[in-house]
């Protein structure tokens, strides 16, 4: 009943989602109908075998069984359920969707036609969720993210192994590489995959293989090389979540609630403490379920960020789609040593990142060995030991001269700690901004993604002889601007950004990553 | 000891000086209508502080107009090989250099003062919200050339987002 996963959606034909598509969309409701059905069903048995038991309130269900509409509703819902079920196959048969070399493109509705078609050169990223009843039936959510908002391409559902050897065939599409050598590679891994899923063999082979699928590790070790991978530490994950602002709320409300129950004398205080003890205690459990298993690897086709316990999702983000980095330390987090990674990119998925915020957060939280690892993953052009050691003073060093042109000294008294911190600086394809000595911060915009560059001086400013500079980027977690530059130092970083951006964006064929690559 | 960030390398090129007009007209309007609300408030209601509130913003946007011919005068541009320049501001100043290669659309605006002048507005949009350059009181015909040679501009230099 499932498509086999080997099977190539590539090839510019119309193809039908997953069968259970509808089940699973549905799915809860359709749980929830059920059981509701079935528990009064179960009443209605044992009233019919022991008889009697007459409760108080007339249970809707037993007062239609002894009504004489009776076999009238039985035939209503019959109807209803025909149509309902012919109208869930009549909205699968018409969604259909075809990859050709050049675009992505989704027909769906049954009166009202829809038609979306996104191309493949711009496709920021592409998402697989696999939510826990969907797991359960081998079924995952493929989705296109393409530069813009609300411009997703949603294909749900696809097969689960489909679903992983379709991103590969996108992404290889939209590289720059030639059909040819993609149609090749399909071939081949398509027969290496055959016989090994020969599933319709026998009942036990196919709950086998969906065992197999369910306790796999969520990333599969042969994706990518294992020395690029990160993974989340559990102490460190569990010390973060204590460490963060919210738990600081959380003290706060506690303390409140003490502070009012011994005040007062009286308990009305603690009304209050059952729902709000249900509410951090689910965000915790929730927050640490999905960040548990969370990697990031570095694969052919791009960066790919995957986490989930029970329901999983990985997203893989294209070479060339990343618009600016932000690494930053919260206080609390300073004597952990711990760092938190932010990138801006074009398009917004519907799907959310590991720790339930926002999937522009690409590291939740990992130590500066981790963190060197995430940069050259998402910066591949900023690897090399000068750049290193750069970025390394980027993040931990107090100022002075160590790379970075830092704002001057009359600045003190708008930066008052931060000022001998507070510098940029220009690497080869990207411009780094640090800020704050509390709160640290190391801003990396690659200038081949940069929009446009400004200036900007208000009259304190110009008393003070300082100016800041501004970095255009899309729309995202990060603004990066710097301010209290020294003013000619600020015109002259002004002129290096506006050149080197065009330079960049000249040279730069990073998305379409495999373009220089021969066909084989 | 104050000190003016500048390009001085920079020809600005300036806008019409017509646009004063239409700057000018379009505070006078807006300025009577802010101005108007405090006062007919203290009217019906006799609400005498209201007066102050009237008086104080009458003051603002008398010195906002005053002040226009010269903030018309601090807009600039200039087209180089590969990006526009953009400046405008006298007390805040703001310059913004733009790649051709990332202009997603170009705008031509015409409120209908400017119409009645004919002038019209430039408007560049890239990717990214805050690039936000807007001339203001191009010649008509300047505009709409200058709109053409900018996407023919881009088009050459197209760059991916």
């Amino acid at each position: 009943m499932n498509p086999a996963p080997s099977q190539t959606f590539t090839d510019g034909e119309w193809h039908h989602l997953h069968p259970l598509t509808p089940l699973l969309r549905g799915g809860i409701a359709f749980i929830a109908i059920l059981g509701f059905v079935v528990y009064n069903l179960r009443d209605i048995g044992i009233e019919m075998i022991v008889g009697g038991g007459e409760s108080g309130q007339p249970d809707p269900l037993i007062w239609l069984y002894e009504s004489e509409f009776f076999w009238l509703a039985v035939l209503g819902v019959f109807v209803g359920l025909v149509v309902v079920i012919a109208g869930y196959y009549l909205s699968w048969r018409m969604n259909t969707f075809r990859i050709t070399d050049e675009v992505v493109e989704v027909r769906s509705g049954i009166l009202f036609r829809r038609n979306r078609k996104g191309r493949l050169d711009r496709i920021q990223g592409i998402n697989i969720a696999r939510p826990f009843f969907a797991r359960l039936f081998g079924a995952a959510r493929l989705e296109v993210n393409v530069a813009g908002q609300d411009a997703n391409i949603k294909l749900d559902y696809l097969g689960s192994g489909a679903a992983d050897q379709l991103r590969v065939d996108i992404l290889r599409l939209a590289s720059g590489t030639r059909v040819a050598k993609a149609e090749a590679a399909v071939e081949v891994e398509a027969d290496a995959e055959r016989p090994a899923v020969a599933r319709s063999a026998a009942a036990s082979q196919l709950i086998e293989a969906r065992m197999n699928e369910f306790l796999a590790p969520e990333l599969d070790p042969n994706l990518a090389p294992p020395e690029s991978v990160v993974t989340m530490h559990i102490g460190r994950l569990i010390g973060s979540l204590l460490l963060s602002g919210f738990s600081i709320f959380v003290l706060a409300f506690i303390g409140g609630i003490i502070w009012g129950v011994t005040a007062t004398g009286s308990l009305i205080f603690l009304v209050g403490l059952l729902p709000a003890l249900i509410g951090t205690s689910s965000f915790y459990i929730s927050r640490f379920t999905r960040s548990l298993r969370y990697s990031i690897a570095g694969t052919p086709d791009g960066v790919r960020i995957g986490f989930g316990l029970l329901s999983t999702s990985n997203e893989t983000l294209p070479p060339g789609r990343i618009h600016s980095v932000q690494v930053n330390q919260p206080l609390l987090w300073r004597r952990a040593g711990w760092w938190e990674v932010k990138v801006n990119r074009a398009s917004t998925s519907s799907a959310k990142g590991a720790a339930g915020q926002q999937n522009t957060t690409i590291l939740p939280v990992g130590n500066l060995d981790d963190v060197h690892k995430v940069l050259a993953l998402v910066l591949p052009d900023l690897t090399d030991e000068a750049s290193a050691a750069v970025l390394h003073s980027g993040l931990t060093s107090k100022g002075g001269d160590d790379g970075f042109t830092n704002s001057p000294r009359r600045s003190r008294v708008y930066l008052w700690f931060s000022w001998r911190r507070n510098g940029f600086a220009m690497l080869p394809g990207a411009v780094l901004l640090r800020q704050g000595v509390i709160w640290r911060q190391l801003t990396i915009v690659p200038q081949a993604r940069m929009q446009s560059v400004a200036l900007h001086q208000g009259p304190v400013f110009r008393r003070l002889r300082l100016a800041s500079v501004k970095l255009h980027t899309v729309a995202g977690p990060i603004v990066p601007s710097l301010g209290a530059l020294d003013s000619a130092q600020a015109v002259g970083f002004f002129r290096e950004i506006a050149d080197a951006a065009i330079r960049s964006s000249s040279t730069d064929t990073s998305h379409r990553w495999r373009s220089g690559e021969a066909p084989a | 000891m104050s000190e003016r960030i500048d390009l001085p390398e920079i020809q600005w090129r300036r806008v019409s000086p017509r646009y004063i007009v239409v700057d000018v007209v379009g505070y006078i309007v807006f300025g009577l209508i802010v101005t108007a609300v405090p006062v007919v408030i203290a009217l019906a209601a006799g609400i005498d502080w209201l007066w102050f509130v009237a008086a104080a913003l009458g003051v603002i946007f008398l010195v906002t107009i005053v002040l226009t011919p010269r903030r018309v005068r601090a807009i600039g541009y200039q087209l180089r090989d590969d990006d526009v320049l953009f400046r405008r501001g006298i007390l805040y100043q703001r310059f913004v250099a733009v790649p051709y290669g990332r202009m997603q659309l170009v705008d031509i605006n015409r409120g209908p003062l400017a119409r009645a002048l004919g002038l019209s507005e430039l408007k560049f949009v890239t990717a990214a919200a805050a690039t936000g350059v807007t001339i203001p009181g191009l010649a008509e015909a300047d505009a709409e050339e200058l709109r053409d040679r900018l996407v023919a501009l881009a088009e050459s230099r197209r760059a991916g987002l």
